[in-house]
């Protein structure tokens, strides 16, 4: 077995609003392996950026953690107070990357000084030692003139150049962990591609453990090793990518992998999950996702299925999995797309 | 084959920015659309497809060009009656509907301000009828005509947004990004709903988005901007099975899949642009369907 950089146990989160309490994260087991890629895979709304906020330290002020750890080299982050965060968790081991290049960087800063500052707050470093290795970080993150453009504004720069900005000073103290959370959804796919090819190396090379949060199933095939897949505050089915690709479990994730189309698929409907996700504020009653489930039995509705294990690494919380449960066969669409997946794979 | 719905001729859109620097968006696009077809527009960011879309419905004054629809001419100086038609017949779907509906109206009166203005109903009980009925097509329920739209999530929005675009029964919906800003699963219900729709009234839809996956599903025809030039024009199977110009190779190898095996082998076709002059190149024929943007030579 692999060892563990992040381990979380038992997370459960709720955020007080003036509508009522939201049971946003309800009940997370997680943990990623040294040097390995894990994706968060789930709808909006479904808790993968506030789990990854919570490791990172960012929830909003109306969060309440009601139970769990989030263990980091044998410590417990969630004990750990806000100021010890900063000075010697965030940005130093652990690095965010946003969403939204356009408006995580300062506009009213140049590049060269906003990927200094979190250098000068973590590190002893001269001014010209940081400025060198500025620019050392630009030319990894394929910056051209990059001795140039470390006086460049934000304005200055396209969509992927500001990403790349955005990856450089996360990485500028040398982090353990990059949490990478929807890089590239507001980029093309052009420069998506090249953004997830150059986090790929950049993890070859420095030996990085990456946490991956998407909603598209293409970037996850092409990035991670893990998946997890998100529904209303839980995680439902995880394993390696093979596995949730190859074998999905979940009806919840034949549901995501059938609604997006592959360049092979012909002109059926385009099957689409019914409904839409629960609203947190109202505790769901059993699975979740029942209602939303054309297998559902009738314990669905009553009580919360556990994790069933179906190999060392894949897990699947369904009651199509208890051994009672009646046979299910794959939505004939989704089967066959399974089967021309595998094999394009080469597993067939 | 019948009439064109839509025909762009040589259109070109430029935006003065000062005296010496002119933004040149769109860049002599010729296409057409015919009658119950969804013809797809692809391309980068500020390759031109929304402002083409924006030309197309006249939110922009076209710079240079002819736009033919529905048998009248759209470009230039419009007069009354060729601009009640196109506003009749012509209705677009915006890319996010959280800020496309005006929030201090209700569902119904969003819905109802093209019937209003054009006077289509006899009767206020007409009115209501004719906005519950298409509320129900768009899976919605007649009762959340009464609502605002905050009161909605962001797929349902969106298909308020398609009911206020089909309640004047238009002849083409322009389609910007309209499915960029939903989550997969609701995509699936959105991309469904607009084919069942065109199924049952025979519009037709210019589809612009940058998801080429969806676009493979959705269109009939497809078309590849770059730059503000038309690089590649052709049916879906010809684009998709027989890319010829390499910016469309390029942007065909960028597409995810969802499969990982083929992730980890798929690598990206280049393709530098800087060496081209599209300016000097002209659309070369490959079959009655298929055109490509090249050096006449």
């Amino acid at each position: 077995m692999e060892k563990n950089i992040l381990t979380i146990k038992n997370l459960d989160i709720t955020f007080r609003t003036n509508a009522g309490n939201i049971h946003a994260i309800r009940g997370i087991d997680f943990s990623l392996p040294i040097g390995k890629t894990v994706a968060l895979v789930g709808e909006s709304g479904s808790g993968k950026s506030v789990t990854m906020k919570a490791v990172a330290g960012l929830l909003d002020s109306n969060a309440v953690i009601n139970s769990g750890e989030i263990i980091y080299d044998n410590l417990d982050l969630l004990t750990l107070s806000k100021k010890d965060l900063r000075q010697k968790i965030n940005g130093q081991q652990i690095a965010m990357v946003f969403q939204d290049p356009m408006t995580s960087l300062d506009p009213t800063m140049q590049i060269g000084d906003q990927i200094t500052e979190g250098m000068f707050l973590h590190k002893k470093i001269s001014k010209a030692d940081a400025r060198q290795r500025a620019v050392e970080l630009l030319k990894l993150v394929g910056i051209v003139d990059a001795e140039k453009r470390i006086k460049n504004y934000p304005h200055q720069l396209s969509g992927g150049m500001r990403q790349r900005v955005v990856i450089a000073i996360a990485l500028s103290c040398e982090p353990k962990i990059l949490i990478c959370d929807e890089p590239t959804t507001a980029l093309d796919v052009t420069i998506q591609a090249k953004i997830l090819d150059l986090i790929k190396d950049l993890q070859a090379q420095m030996g990085l453990s990456v946490i991956y949060i998407t909603h598209d199933l293409g970037v996850v095939a092409k990035v991670a090793d893990f998946v997890n897949v998100m529904y209303a505050g839980k995680i439902i089915e995880f394993g390696t990518v093979e596995e949730i690709f190859y074998d999905p479990r979940h009806p919840y994730t034949w549901g995501l992998l059938s609604a997006m189309p592959d360049l092979e698929t012909d002109d059926a409907r385009l099957y689409s999950i019914p409904g839409s996700p629960p609203n947190l504020l109202h505790e769901p009653k059993g699975d979740a996702f029942a209602a939303r489930n054309k297998f559902a039995m009738k314990i669905d509705e009553r009580e919360v299925p556990p994790l069933f294990k179906i190999s060392e690494t894949h897990f699947a919380a369904t009651w199509l999995l208890h051994p009672d449960a009646p046979k299910v066969d794959l939505p004939a669409e989704l089967k066959s797309r399974l089967q021309r997946s595998r094999k394009a794979a080469g597993y067939e | 084959m019948n009439d064109p719905l839509l025909r762009v001729k040589n259109l070109c859109q430029h935006f003065k920015i000062s005296r010496s620097f002119t933004v040149k968006a769109v860049n002599g696009v010729s296409f057409e659309i015919y009658p119950g077809e969804t013809f797809g527009l692809v391309g980068e960011s500020g390759s031109g497809k929304t402002t083409i879309g924006r030309t197309i419905i006249r939110l922009y004054d076209p710079t240079d060009g002819e736009i033919i629809f529905n048998r009248s001419k759209i470009s230039g100086k419009l007069d009354n009656k060729t601009r009640r038609m196109l506003r009749k017949n012509m209705q677009m779907i915006f890319q996010d509907p959280m800020s496309s509906l005006n929030p201090s109206k209700k569902i119904g009166d969003i819905i109802g301000e093209g019937l209003d203005i054009f006077k289509l109903y006899s009767s206020l009980k007409e009115r209501n009828e004719i906005i519950g009925e298409i509320l129900k097509k768009v899976g919605l329920s007649p009762a959340h005509a009464e609502r605002y739209p905050q009161q909605f999530s962001g797929g349902q929005r969106q298909r308020v947004g398609i009911a206020r675009a089909l309640v004047m029964n238009p002849k083409l919906i322009i389609a910007d990004e309209c499915i960029s800003a939903l989550d997969v699963s609701i995509q699936a219900q959105v991309v469904n709903l607009m084919k069942d729709i065109q199924d049952e009234t025979q519009c037709a839809y210019l589809f612009i988005a940058h998801d080429l996956s969806m676009v493979k599903y959705i269109s009939e025809r497809i078309g590849v901007l770059h730059k503000g030039y038309l690089v590649e024009t052709g049916t879906t199977k010809e684009i998709f099975s027989n890319p010829l110009h390499p910016y469309t190779k390029n942007l065909l190898s960028a597409v995810p899949q969802p499969n990982p095996a083929y992730e980890r082998r798929r690598q990206l076709v280049p393709y530098n642009s800087e060496t081209v002059d599209y300016e000097k190149c002209t659309l070369q024929r490959v079959s009655d369907t298929h055109f490509v943007l090249n050096h006449a030579d």
